[in-house]
């Protein structure tokens, strides 16, 4: 590649500052904000705010509510991630035996990806309906009285099963240009090998497409944990009572409707680390991503 | 070990392409065979319908007594060697060996035991621990042999396992294949476009062209009489000679001029007639007429060490031919010369099929 010199020094400064001006602006002046009013306790009708030191953290930890979201977070995030990993693995596998790298099939197929994840949400929302819902009818027609936004076991289900239709999509895509990533040799030398075509996808097929699935793992674990904001707000009605929420959605709620800025700005501090933590991990893979030639 | 049958085997890929069309092979336990063709005669096609990795259109394909059309292919106790390796790579070499094995259900030491032997005969066994993108690709070759030989399948089965190594080792691992075979007797189908590959590897050659077997035989008898022109001219380096001859009064002459002569054969009125460059001889001027006689004009010399190979142009504008001459041999272009072949080195096809014409 050519290399291409600047005539000033301050021209790659001036075309760099856009892009620098959207991070200071759109995030790290917020996150500094956040950091700075989680140290303060605010007038709950803008007079002023208190510094308070770590309280708002002790108040966050010492709250049995917190914990309660945190325990439903895991078990959200490890369900969403689990299922719509699993789920799209399988359809994966079934469409790469039929399109044989075909690539109008393909084509196809990026439109799932292109149009889903947002009609996807609102169909899912829309089956779950309380009232008009064809899965809440059809568990009421098995004797299942769902009671979404008010029941809190039915809500978290609700919440899960729309989350993980609305994944399914983005980690289909990716799974399926996985599997046709490995090399297709490769897989007839197993099938010489191996008479049993479930132990080969286990020993074959499964381990070549782990760098895609380390990757994805990361990918669905900040969606569940973050992108689900939305989801869950529509499920709840913005009315939740005593109903399953995430540490996001907490963090909103604490904040926006409990007028507690201080506290929902320490919440944020601790998910900010949270991010960061999954950010170190994720880079540590990609850095260690196996590449097999 | 096992005897292989095809018996009018025909593949049509999406009910368009006909890759082959109606093959039959009877192949000898513990026989190499080497199907060799150009490019997209259906070599591997019809390798892989062997190997179970492509289905039968229509025909038979027996490995020993049991019909395999609709067998898996981890079933039909065969081998394969893929001409990338097709080596797994996130397994060690050991694994990459052993897999077939453990798969089928084989105790751990016997495992141990047949990877360390093949190991020993292949000298890889300094490699066993480490991943095939650490090795280099003839190292990689001789591990994707392992992985076949540990099986002691039935069959090899071999596509190009070759081409991509460079041309030193590729003729060192083409002597040790043969010498493994030998001393295996594994009944072996070898598939290369690679005509000395063919020859020196081959108990029978099938040559195969647009998916048609041409001609079945030993390598010395398919070069001694070639069935077709397609024969003559893919199996022998340089290429044989092919003029096309009309006849007259006096017997053989060029369709179009002087230059050529010899005695009417077949006592037909036009042949393609074949000589090999080995098989022309430089005569003096005036020497006693022979089965061919050609004049020609030297155009180049081309030394490659051993001989050299002579290309002229015969009589007034007629085709270009080759010549083996020795090595040292010394001409200038532009100069006269007389060739002369034996009656024995002579070959006559049909002109228009191309088939052979014998007796
Ligand atoms: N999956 C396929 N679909 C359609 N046509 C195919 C397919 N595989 C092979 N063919 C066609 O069948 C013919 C024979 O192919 P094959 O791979 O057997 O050739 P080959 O003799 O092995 O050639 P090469 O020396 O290049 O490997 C070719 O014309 C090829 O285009
Ligand atoms: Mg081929």
């Amino acid at each position: 590649m050519k290399k291409v010199q600047f005539d000033s020094r301050l021209t790659p400064y001036i075309l760099l500052l856009p892009q620098l001006a959207i991070v200071a602006i759109f995030f790290l002046w917020p996150a500094a904000e956040a950091v700075r009013s989680s140290f303060y306790l605010e007038d709950p009708f803008g007079f002023g705010s208190t510094f308070v030191g770590l309280d708002n953290f002790k108040d966050v930890f010492a709250d049995s509510n917190y914990g309660r979201v945190v325990r439903f977070t895991g078990v959200f995030t490890f369900c969403v991630t689990f299922f719509s990993l699993a789920i799209a693995l399988v359809l994966a596998v079934k469409a790469d035996k039929v399109i044989h790298g075909s690539s109008a099939y393909k084509t196809l197929l990026m439109w799932v990806y292109a149009v889903a994840p947002p009609v996807a949400g609102l169909i899912g929302i829309f089956l779950f309906d309380q009232h008009v819902g064809p899965i809440v009818k059809m568990f009421k027609a098995l004797g299942w009285d769902m009671r979404i936004g008010v029941n809190y076991n039915d809500t978290g289900f609700a919440m899960v099963v729309v989350a993980v239709w609305k994944q399914i999509p983005v980690n289909f895509i990716f799974l399926l240009s996985g599997l046709q990533g490995i090399s297709k040799s490769v897989q007839e030398a197993a099938a010489i090998d191996c008479p049993s075509g479930f132990r080969r996808f286990w020993t074959v097929t499964f381990p070549l497409l782990a760098p895609t699935g380390f990757f994805l793992l990361i990918i669905n674990i900040t969606y569940a944990l973050f992108d689900t904001f939305g989801v869950i707000d529509v499920l709840l009605k913005t009315q939740p009572g005593d109903d399953p929420i995430t540490l996001v959605y907490k963090v909103y709620q604490d904040g926006f409707r409990g007028n507690d800025l201080g506290g929902s700005s320490a919440q944020s501090v601790i998910l900010m680390v949270v991010v960061f933590v999954l950010t170190v991990i994720q880079f540590r893979l990609i850095e260690r991503r196996v590449h097999y030639n | 070990m096992a005897t292989i049958t095809l018996d009018t085997v025909r593949k049509v890929y999406g009910g368009a392409v006909e890759a082959v069309k109606g093959v039959s092979i009877d192949i000898a336990d513990g026989e190499f065979i080497v199907l060799v063709g150009p490019s997209g005669c259906g070599k591997s096609t019809l390798l892989r319908m062997v190997a179970g990795l492509e289905d039968i259109t229509t025909g038979e394909i027996k490995i020993g007594d049991k019909v395999v059309n609709n067998v898996d292919p981890a079933n039909r106790d065969i081998a394969m060697v893929f001409q990338n390796y097709a080596l797994y790579p996130h397994m060690t070499v050991y694994n990459n060996l052993a897999y077939g094995l453990k798969n089928r259900g084989m105790a751990k030491d016997e495992i141990d035991r047949r990877v360390k032997e093949a190991a020993r005969i292949l000298e890889i066994g300094d490699y066993l621990d480490r991943k095939p993108r650490a090795l280099s690709g003839g190292q990689r070759q001789r591990v994707a042999m392992g992985r076949a030989i540990v099986r002691e399948p039935a069959a090899f089965l071999f596509d190009e396992p070759l081409s991509n190594l460079d041309a030193k080792l590729r003729v060192q691992m083409r002597v040790e294949i043969k010498r493994l075979q030998k001393s295996l007797k594994t009944t072996s189908v070898y598939v290369t476009h690679d005509q000395l590959e063919a020859m020196t590897l081959a108990d029978r050659l099938v040559v195969l062209n647009g998916g048609n077997i041409e001609q079945i035989g030993a390598p010395i008898e398919v070069y001694d009489k070639p069935a077709s022109t397609f024969v003559a001219s893919f199996i022998g380096s340089p290429a044989m000679n092919l003029l096309k001859v009309k006849t007259d009064a006096s017997g053989l002459a060029f369709e179009t001029g002087a230059g050529l002569s010899g005695a009417n054969p077949h006592g037909r009125d036009r042949y393609i007639a074949g000589v090999r460059p080995e098989h022309l001889d430089v005569v003096p001027a005036g020497s006693p007429e022979a089965a061919l006689t050609l004049k020609a004009k030297v155009n180049v010399l081309e030394p490659v060490g051993a001989e050299s190979y002579l290309y002229a142009e015969c009589g007034d504008g007629g085709p270009e031919i080759v010549i083996r001459v020795e090595s040292h041999a010394h001409f200038e272009p532009g100069q006269e010369i007389v060739l002369s072949a034996k009656a024995k080195d002579v070959h006559f096809f049909d002109a228009d099929t191309g088939r052979r014409i014998d007796g």
